[in-house]
This record gives structure tokens, sequence and C-alpha cells, in this order.
């Protein structure tokens, strides 16, 4: 490890611990703890969006598989960036209206049975779960690569800074540590792709000429196909991409931490503008990377080419570039990890402990306490779970994640809004239908199963075809409400009645008065 | 701590306005219908636009044939997914004003107690 990443890296964990000393004093309430008190500005938000958002898996996932399967890897940063339209056209602004801390607070506008809070939790602490170890076994292995520490250790770092932003922290430091990540990030990439635009003479033409020539591929690497053969296969994925981020609880948590609708839509537009051209950027790191690093030195290093964006770094712009990009992917993990801890952390607390084992009946003070013994709880067993998972190939659980947060959580908020016969027995089955259908799919799937030892959990056939089962575990999480639905009698056109003039109007939404 | 007195408020205060009324309001009516006619069109829109790209990739190769150089269709229809994202972002910012004031306007209406339903 050279000085100069350890430097960067030091000075990247100083900053995130003075945020986190400010955060701290002012975080006194729950609501500061869970959404910065709602006072965050729609730039603010957005980009804590952003880097709530733009995971390491982007980062160097996205630009790797750019430089492995040309085309192909693209297809998920496109996906990525028009779930977003998604999100400000559907959910978002009722989402702000109706909601306080958590999913289940704006579900809870219309029922307020108590399974309905638990199945909204259930989701959310599942949904966290699988992306919290996803995030953490790839960090683990990333900055293993990056700065040559062990396995274990390398968790262990990421688990205490994730734990500190949190527990000391609350909202405010995750937000401000999201922030900082999110122009680091920019800034990163920004420099990396017009050094890589400055190799090609800035002529973009030149670039798509020149990357055919050099990957093993020749022309079949700038044409769909190289990854993605199966049209079912590709379909079903990029459907998880599109509707999962709408249903993902660190994302939604996000629309709570500003004071009103208005200001929620701004955060989305914000944020939009720097994940597209976060987007766009992967493609320029992709190519360089290919271009100038190169197929055999990419897969050498990682075969998942998770390092094709530090290599890359370092072969356009030296030691200095790529100690900074290291730096800027650390960054990233924490982030995005501190983000997850809190949601898992708010289903645990103020949905489980604070409104139904307690009723409700908890005081400012109690809540704040029992956020934080969350939050700890939720570090510890994620750090735990990720410890033993090291060995396992855990990119499935990412997809897992966004497959479950589409079909388990994306009916239920929709029906909410826009279904006037939607009732109690309809919210509890479209989330478990959803859940479990997305759940024991994977578990059939070539993600699970492979006849090939080490390409998946287990060796054998799979039983269900599609790795990403979206494309038929989300209509049955929309089949699911709708029958539940059906089936029951309960009608509530009184709660319907206030609960649209609300998510529509804005009318005395919590903090509209901020 | 204030956003927590305003829920509660929310929540107590509300008992008093007949929510079924409001919605069966002329302003609120029009809010709705200006709602659907917009987000509804523009939703079907952009979810055919996007998998237009994985359906097409998937099942024919028109999309492999060269446009610019040695660029062909298929990026320029995936820049085009980024130009919508950013062009449909800014209409709706557009529009949402308008929504915003009518629904300032409904708001109002409700606080003075059922003028103009």
């Amino acid at each position: 490890m050279s000085p100069t990443v350890i430097i960067l890296f030091l000075a990247i964990v100083a900053l995130t611990l003075v945020i986190t000393f400010f955060a701290a004093r002012k975080t006194q309430t729950a609501g500061d703890f869970y959404t910065a008190g709602g006072g965050l500005t729609g730039t603010q938000n957005g980009l804590a969006i952003a880097g709530d958002y733009l995971s390491a898996a982007s980062f160097l996932g996205i630009a790797g598989a750019i430089a492995i399967f040309g085309f192909d890897g693209f297809f998920y940063s496109i996906g990525f960036l028009i779930a977003y339209l998604v999100v400000l056209f559907l959910v978002a602004e009722p989402l702000r209206n109706l909601g306080k801390y958590t999913l289940a607070d704006m579900i809870k506008s219309r029922f307020d049975a108590r399974k309905v809070r638990g199945a909204a939790a259930l989701n959310t602490i599942t949904i966290s779960t699988f992306y919290m170890i996803a995030q953490l076994v790839g960090a683990g292995a990333l900055i293993q690569l990056l700065f040559g520490i062990e396995y274990w250790l390398a968790v262990l770092i990421v688990g205490v800074m994730m734990t500190t932003y949190v527990l000391f922290g609350g909202m405010i430091a995750t937000s401000w540590v999201q922030i900082v990540k999110a122009v680091l990030l920019m800034a990163g990439m920004v420099i990396m792709a017009f050094l890589v635009m400055l190799k090609f003479n800035f002529n973009i033409g030149q670039m798509f000429t020149e990357v055919k020539s050099v990957t093993t591929h020749g022309a079949a690497y700038l044409m769909p196909g190289l990854q993605y053969t199966e049209p079912l296969g590709t379909l079903s994925l990029m459907l998880a991409l599109v509707l999962g981020t709408a249903g993902l609880p660190h994302i939604l948590m996000r629309f709570f931490t500003v004071k009103d609708a208005k200001t929620a839509r701004s955060s989305v537009i914000t944020a939009t503008w720097v994940i597209g051209l976060f987007y766009i950027l992967t493609l320029f790191l992709g190519f360089g990377a290919a271009a100038f690093v190169g197929y055999e030195t990419i897969i050498a290093a990682n075969p998942g080419g998770n390092m094709a964006a530090p290599l890359l770094a370092q072969a356009i712009g030296g030691d200095l570039l790529f100690a900074f990009i290291s730096a800027v992917a650390f960054a990233t993990i924490l982030a995005v990890v501190a983000g997850l801890v809190l949601a898992g952390a708010s289903a645990f607390a103020h949905d489980l402990y604070g409104q139904i084992i307690k009723k409700g009946k908890v005081s400012e003070s109690e809540q704040v306490k029992a956020a934080r013994y969350a939050s700890l709880a939720v570090s510890v067993l994620s750090i735990v779970l990720a410890l033993f998972a090291q060995y396992l190939n855990v990119a499935f659980l990412v997809s897992l994640a966004f497959c479950i947060a589409a079909s388990a959580n994306l009916p239920v908020i929709l029906y909410t809004v826009y279904w006037k016969r939607f009732n109690t027995a309809g919210a509890v089955t479209a989330m478990l239908t959803g859940l479990f259908s997305a759940l024991i799919l994977v578990s059939l799937s070539p993600s699970v199963f492979s006849p090939i030892e080490g390409a998946a959990l287990f060796v054998g056939e799979p039983i269900f075809p599609l790795a990403n089962p979206a494309l038929v575990s989300v209509p049955l999480g929309f089949l699911g409400g709708y029958v539940g639905t059906i089936l029951s009698k309960e009608s509530n056109m009184k709660r319907y009645a206030e609960v649209k003039v609300k998510a529509n109007t804005g009318y005395k939404s919590s903090g509209a008065n901020h | 701590m204030g956003a927590e007195k305003n829920y509660k408020q929310g929540q107590y205060v509300t008992e008093e306005i007949d929510f079924e009324q409001v919605i069966e309001s002329k302003s609120f009516k029009k809010l709705m219908h200006d709602r659907k006619k917009f987000i509804i069109p523009l939703t079907i829109f952009f979810l055919v636009f996007y998998f237009m790209l994985p359906i097409l990739t998937s099942y024919t190769t028109f999309l492999n044939t060269p446009a610019i150089g040695d660029i062909s269709w298929v990026w320029l229809f995936a820049l085009a997914q980024f130009v919508m994202t950013w062009v449909l972002c800014t209409i709706y910012v557009k529009k949402a004003a308008s929504f915003d004031k009518q629904a300032d306007q409904i708001i109002k209406e409700m606080e003075q107690g059922g003028d103009g339903r």
C-alpha cells in the first residue's frame, strides 16, 4: 500500500468522523435520527440520494461489466436510471405526503392493523439485509484488493465506520457522508472520463473504432448479446431494475428527510441529473479500461471485472489517481452501508418496537435510544453475516434485493395511493406474496443451483430458469394484493378519501410547516 | 420536533374535515383529472420506450446496423433513454408547478370550509 493511498484513506475517515461529530450534537429527537429533522434542501437530498444509490457495485461493477461485455454491461446503467422516472412520477410525492419515518408509516395512513406494519417491516429488513451482506462482502473483497489487507479486517473497518456514523450521527451524519461521497465520486468520474477522452482526442467516433479492435470480441463487443443471451432473462432483469428502485427502503427513507412533496420532487430531479451523468460516464470508464488496461489484466485482477476502474486510474493517471479512486471507492461503500443500517434500524426500532410492541407509547428519548440500539444490532448482525459469507458468490443478492423491492414493496405502495378498493387483507397479501414468491423463485433459480461446481450456492439443475425472477414475482405481488383485496369485504371509503386528498395536495403532511 | 407535532395534529385535527366531500369537489376532481391525463400516458410511454430496448436487442438485430461510423443504432437508442429521462424530468417539474397551485387552492377551500364545492 503506497503512502498516498494511506493518506487519502485516512483523510476520508477523518472527514466523515468530523461530520459525525457535528451531526451527533444535532441529533436529539427521533425525527433527527431517522430523517435529519426533515430539514434537508432539495439539492442536498438529491446528492444524498445519489450517494445512497451509487454503490460500489455501480461504480466498479458496471465499469467492469462494460469493459468486459461491452454493450450488455450498459444495460444496468439504463435500468438504474430510468427507475427514477418511476420514483418521480408515481412514488416520491405521495410517499412524502403520507409517510413519516418509514414505508410502514405511509401504508399505515390507510390501514391501522399491526400486521400491515409487521409485513412492511419484514420486507424492509429482508431487503436491507440482503443488500447489506452483498455490499459488505463486496466491500471486504474490494478493500482487500485495493489496500492489500485481510478480508475480515476490511469488513471490520467498514463495519465499525458505518456503525459510528449511524449510532452517533443518525440520518444527519449519514446524509452528509452520502453528499460528500457523491461529490467525490462525481469528481473522480469526470476526471477519469476526461483523461480517457484526452487519449481518444475527444473524438467519440474514434473511441468506438478503437475499442472495437482492442478486445477479443471484435465487432461483437459493441453489440448486445455478449452477456445476456436469454431474451426472457434479460427482460426479467430489466424489469427488476426499473421497478426495484421505487421499493428500496433505504432510498424511500430519503424522501422523509425533506420538508414537503415539492422538495421531494426537486431532490429526485437533482438525483436524476447526477445519476444520469454518472451512468453516461461509466461508458467512458468501461471503454477506457478495455482499451488501456486490457481484458486479460482486468480479468486477472478480479474475474468479475471489479478492478477495471481502479486499474484504469493507474494506467491513465498514475499512482495519485489510483489512490484517489481507491479512496473514493471506499467512501462509496461507507455511504451506502450507512444508509442500509439506518433503513434496517428504522424497521426494527420504529416499526417493530415502537409501534407494534409498544403501540406507539414511547417517549422521545426512548425512541432515540431504541433507534441507537437497533442500529448497533443491525450493524453487528450484518458484520457477522458478512464474515461468514466471504466465499459465497453474493452477486445475486443485489438483484434479489431489487427483485423483492419490486415485487413486495412497489405493489403495496401503488395500491395504497391509487386504488380505492384496496384494504388491509390486500396490503398484507400483496407484501407477503411478493416477498415469498421472489424468495422462493430465487432459491430455485440458476443463482442458487448450477450444474457447474462453484458457480452458485449448490450444485444441481435449477428448477426455475430465470436468474432474476422479477418477470414472474412482480405480477404475483400485484395479483396477491388484488386477490387478497377482493376476498375481503372490508372497505373504508372515508379513510381512502383522506389519503387521496393528503397524497395529492400535501394537506397536513408531517413536517409541512417546516 | 416540529415534524412530530404537526404529524399528530394532522391525525386529530383532520377529523373535522369531510374528505369524502373534498374528493367530490369540483376543484379536486379537476386536479385528479389533470394529473391522470398527464401521468398515465407519460408513464406508459417511458415504460414502453424502455422495454423496447431489451425487446429489440433480444429478438431483432437491426439495431446493430452502424449509424455514425462505428457507432451503431443500439448506442443511439441507449443514449436516447438518457435524453428521454432528462426531458421527462423537466416536463414533469413544469407541469407539477401547476398542480401545486391547484393543490394550494384546494387546501385553501378546505380550510375555509367548503367554498367552491
